[in-house]
């Protein structure tokens, strides 16, 4: 793609500017004339009946302007998998019954955020405590307390998939291996808390300006559970202070914030604490995972029989898509030829687990990495060979589960390999330094339509203007991974402009074109970025047309946008500049303004997703064996998203996913007593800090992605994946301590070694 | 509500607020002057997302009580000094080295940079690197702000 002027380059993201000033509004920054300030009361107790609450007390307080309970709303459930309601299982406010510490059960809105607290005090409920579960054997147990009645196993909702023959498979391998792995729930930690901020219209219908990463999901969500019309609800997205998948539900306080604006006439804001966000907030899955595998004796993969258990929490959140997920990615990467999965999701009384960066990856694939490096020992192959001799080509499938319609893998072996001298390194290192390689494959947007939209998965509009600009309007969300660059970058090459030329509005649902589903599974670039490609040819074909009839040109010329004008290609005289083409169309319109419709859906690309990233990544540790700390020195990493759309922006999220990897693996955990999280403060959540982050070196295989736009797929969640597998490798390689249960520990590694007593 | 008068130097202004006695300096820049640069991600001075620059050292505004800042100067993210391209050097190179992703730290790394770089023209990646173990990123991974404040010392030169 050496012709591009604009894809492929270093370009500064656009809302770069504003966020450098301070001047980008994020929501928690909205203030509207009379706007009151929201509280939630929330569960002390993991399981209870609610037996009475008494608000009297809260509401006689001076300056309390409104306190709801489950008793005045229109009790009516929600949940993102709309496309299957019995999987719908929370309230925006608690009815009879709490699930978890933390479970919303009253709201207060008052003059000030002081009020709304002490009002909060004042409300008196009485609970009947009930049994409660904190982990997925008990609650599979016979006989565990039931959390929600429709689900009387607490498992609510399985996946399988299976392909091959799998006691074939095993009778046939010549190696056998079978480990349990346990991965530990984390959080998203995004800086920016949840806010939302909710005003109504005379007529009652609502504007919302929230913090999230899917406005489309949190329009129709609330209004359904409004029992209002998805058009009485405008959801705006202002800018986000990232979600890394943690803000793509229906929440609890934008349910109150509309429901109380609506009540009072009087807008509404709610603002998380950083207390409340890790205390209850959403949270990557713990899962148990049971896996075996067989090779042949060089190490030909041979069958995988994999069985998880999610660790839901109280309610369903987005279980049901990671449990589909692993099991997904529990087949990637390699060739299984005979592939068994089996997935559960189960309730437990523990705040909901929900979307997490990699969405199913991180832990399914921690296992699989795991087993491969266990079986490359064992077979006494290195550990990078076999994994190549495994290795997923373009043009592999995987029934049910994927089409390969491009993929770097193997060349991001060989690349990883060589950038840090692998063979040569693996063996000389010494005393207590190890070298480890973990792997990846992730998703580039989903194709399964769990929410039932009813439109196309991705959409734009272009307006273009006589005075050569144009305004792209979409619903697609920019969270903070830049997106909105990467399609006007798009845009920009689409149409021979410049960046500057663009004007973009965003996730704005009454203004944007229906709809987009938002940001989760790397979905943005591929599916808005496909959308944006879709209406900018339609724009085009209408200049062509017009500027064809101008310069009399011969119908078999091509044509091209470049360089701000139109015209025959490779004949820039031969046409005119984009302005004056916009004019010229118009004109001939009778004054009908040149716009365009695009969208994208997948079809045709299986049920999990149209196109599949690559990578493969080492670390290398440093191991006290005295102290059992963990130093990690160096990362390399090597990856295949398709078409590098924007350098800079890659680097950046590569970056961001060693960090959160690096937490994943080493630091970052949840301390949980009967349900309760005990580190609630960012002093007690352990995340890498600027001095904690080793030097990396990173290197893009380019593949040409025929699904992408302009080639690309997914960069920067897949990437979450690798690190903890590759760092356990390395703590194995330092030290013959294996670990099988995240996150690695100084004291799991001397337990391990030895030298300290359970 | 108990208040209390408070009067210093904000973004080269001489400022004077009457504010309740139990706000911290954070709450006051954002609610009571409607600077909203400085953010609150964790209320606990963990974060560093509230940073601002008070007598030239960087704090965590969200700890600091307002009436310490009485007769002190403060200079928050809207208050930096301007060059032709309209903005500090050191947004320019957060800018241009990606240094931005979500932007909700991005006001108080700043902060910590312009504190350290008004002290320490020439610093080491160490030096940048202790300055801004105070401010957490979640996007990044620190490497591309690391760059970023490098590279403003040099254009600072």
């Amino acid at each position: 793609m050496e012709d591009n002027t604009i894809i492929g380059k270093d370009i500064p993201r656009t809302d770069g500017r504003v966020k450098a000033t301070g001047e980008a509004i994020y929501t928690d920054d909205i203030k509207l004339p009379g706007m009151l300030h929201g509280k939630l009361l929330r569960s002390p107790v993991a399981h209870a009946r609610i037996v009475n609450i008494d608000v009297r007390k809260a509401r006689a307080l001076p300056g309390v302007k409104c306190i709801i309970t489950g008793a005045d709303t229109p009790k009516i459930k929600f949940g993102n998998w709309r496309l299957f309601p019995a999987t719908q299982d929370e309230f925006p406010l608690a009815v009879d019954r709490v699930r978890f510490i933390g479970d919303e059960v009253a709201a207060v809105a008052a003059i000030d955020r002081e009020t709304a607290r002490e009002a909060l005090e004042l409300i008196k409920v009485e609970y009947e405590e009930l049994p409660a579960v904190f982990d997925v054997d008990s609650a599979t147990a016979k006989g565990a307390p039931v959390l929600h009645e429709n689900s009387p196993s607490n498992i609510s909702i399985d996946r399988k998939i299976q392909y091959g023959d799998i006691e074939k498979g095993f009778a046939e391998s010549d190696y056998m291996h079978e480990d349990v792995f346990t991965v530990h729930a984390v959080s998203h930690a995004y800086l920016e808390p949840c806010s939302s901020v909710a005003q109504a219209d005379i007529d009652g219908r609502i504007t919302l300006w929230t913090s999230t990463q899917t406005p489309y999901i949190v329009q129709c969500l609330l209004a359904a559970t409004l029992g209002l019309r998805e058009n009485d609800v405008r959801v705006i997205k202002p800018y986000v202070g990232g979600g890394f998948g943690g803000k793509m539900e229906l929440r609890p306080w934008e349910f109150c914030a509309a429901f109380m604006a609506r009540k009072t006439g009087r807008p509404v804001k709610f603002t998380l604490t950083r207390e409340e966000e890790l205390a209850c907030g959403r949270r990557r899955h713990a899962m148990k995972l049971h896996s075996k595998v067989g090779f042949k004796k060089d190490g030909t993969l041979v069958a995988k029989d994999l069985k998880i258990l999610l660790d839901g929490g109280a309610y369903n959140s987005m279980g049901p898509t990671a449990t589909f997920l692993c099991g997904n990615f529990g087949a990637m990467l390699y060739r299984y030829p005979n592939y068994r999965f089996f997935g559960q999701h189960v309730y437990t009384n523990k705040p909901p687990a929900g979307a997490m960066r990699g969405f199913g990856a991180p832990q399914s694939l921690f296992a699989a990495e795991t087993q491969m490096n266990i079986a490359a020992k064992e077979l006494g192959i290195d550990p990078i060979d076999i994994r190549i001799k495994n290795a997923m080509v373009t043009g592999d499938e995987i029934p049910d589960v994927a089409t390969i319609s491009s993929c770097g893998f193997i060349e991001s072996l060989e690349e990883v390999a060589k950038m840090c001298d692998w063979k040569k390194k693996r063996k000389n290192l010494k005393n207590g330094k190890g070298l480890g390689v973990g792997c990846y494959s992730f998703i580039s947007g989903g194709v399964f339509n769990w929410f039932n939209t009813q439109y196309p998965f991705s959409s734009a509009e272009i307006r273009a203007f006589a005075d050569g600009t144009v305004h792209l309007l979409t619903m697609a969300s920019d969270i903070g991974q830049g997106s909105d660059t990467a399609l006007k970058q798009i845009l920009a090459e689409e149409l021979g402009l410049k960046m500057a030329d663009i004007r973009l509005t965003a996730a704005d649902t009454a203004m944007t074109p229906q709809a987009d589903l938002g940001t989760w599974g790397s979905r943005v670039t591929l599916m808005a970025g496909n959308a944006v490609i879709d209406a900018a040819r339609k724009i085009k074909e209408q200049l062509f047309g017009a500027v064809s009839a101008k310069f009399n040109l011969n119908v078999i010329f091509d044509m091209e946008c470049r360089d701000g004008r139109v015209h025959a290609a490779g004949k820039p005289d031969r046409g005119m500049s984009f302005g004056d083409a916009v004019a010229f169309v118009q004109k001939t319109n009778r004054g009908e303004p040149l716009v365009a419709r695009g969208s994208y859906t997948p079809r045709g690309k299986g049920l999990v997703s149209p196109a599949f990233s690559f990578g493969a990544q080492v670390a290398e540790v440093d191991v006290d064996k005295e102290t059992g700390n963990v130093k990690v020195n160096k990362m390399w990493t090597a990856h295949d998203c398709g078409t590098v759309l924007n350098h800079m922006a890659v680097e950046g999220q590569l970056e961001g996913s060693i960090q959160m990897g690096l937490g994943y693996a080493l630091s970052e955990q949840f301390v949980m007593d009967n349900g309760r999280t005990l580190n609630t403060t960012f002093l007690d959540y352990k995340m890498p800090h600027a001095m904690d982050m080793p030097p990396g070196e990173s290197a893009c295989i380019e593949t040409y992605e025929p699904e992408g736009p302009m080639g690309a797929k997914e960069a920067g969640e897949g990437l979450a994946s690798p690190t903890a597998p590759a760092i356990a490798e390395a703590v194995f390689h330092a030290t013959g301590y294996r670990c099988k249960d995240l996150p690695i520990t100084p004291e799991k590694i001397l337990k391990g070694l030895g030298k300290l007593e359970d | 509500m108990k208040t209390q008068t408070v009067s210093f130097t904000l973004n080269g202004e001489s400022v004077t607020a009457t504010v309740p006695q139990s706000w911290n300096l954070l709450r006051t820049l954002r609610d009571h002057f409607e600077l909203t640069g400085a953010k609150e991600g964790c209320g606990e001075g963990e974060c560093g997302a509230c940073t601002v620059v008070v007598d030239g050292d960087a704090v965590n505004s969200c700890l600091y009580p307002v009436m310490e800042a009485e007769g002190k100067t403060i200079v928050t993210i809207e208050g930096l000094e301007k060059t032709d391209g309209g903005l500090h050097p050191i947004q320019d190179a957060f800018l241009n080295n990606n240094g931005v992703q979500c932007g909700y730290c991005t006001s108080g790394m700043i902060m910590s940079a312009k504190a350290l770089l008004d002290k320490n023209p020439a610093p080491s990646e160490d030096d940048i690197r202790t300055s801004i173990s105070g401010n957490i990123c979640r996007c990044t991974g620190y490497v591309q702000i690391v760059e970023s404040i490098d590279n403003a010392s040099k254009m600072m030169k």
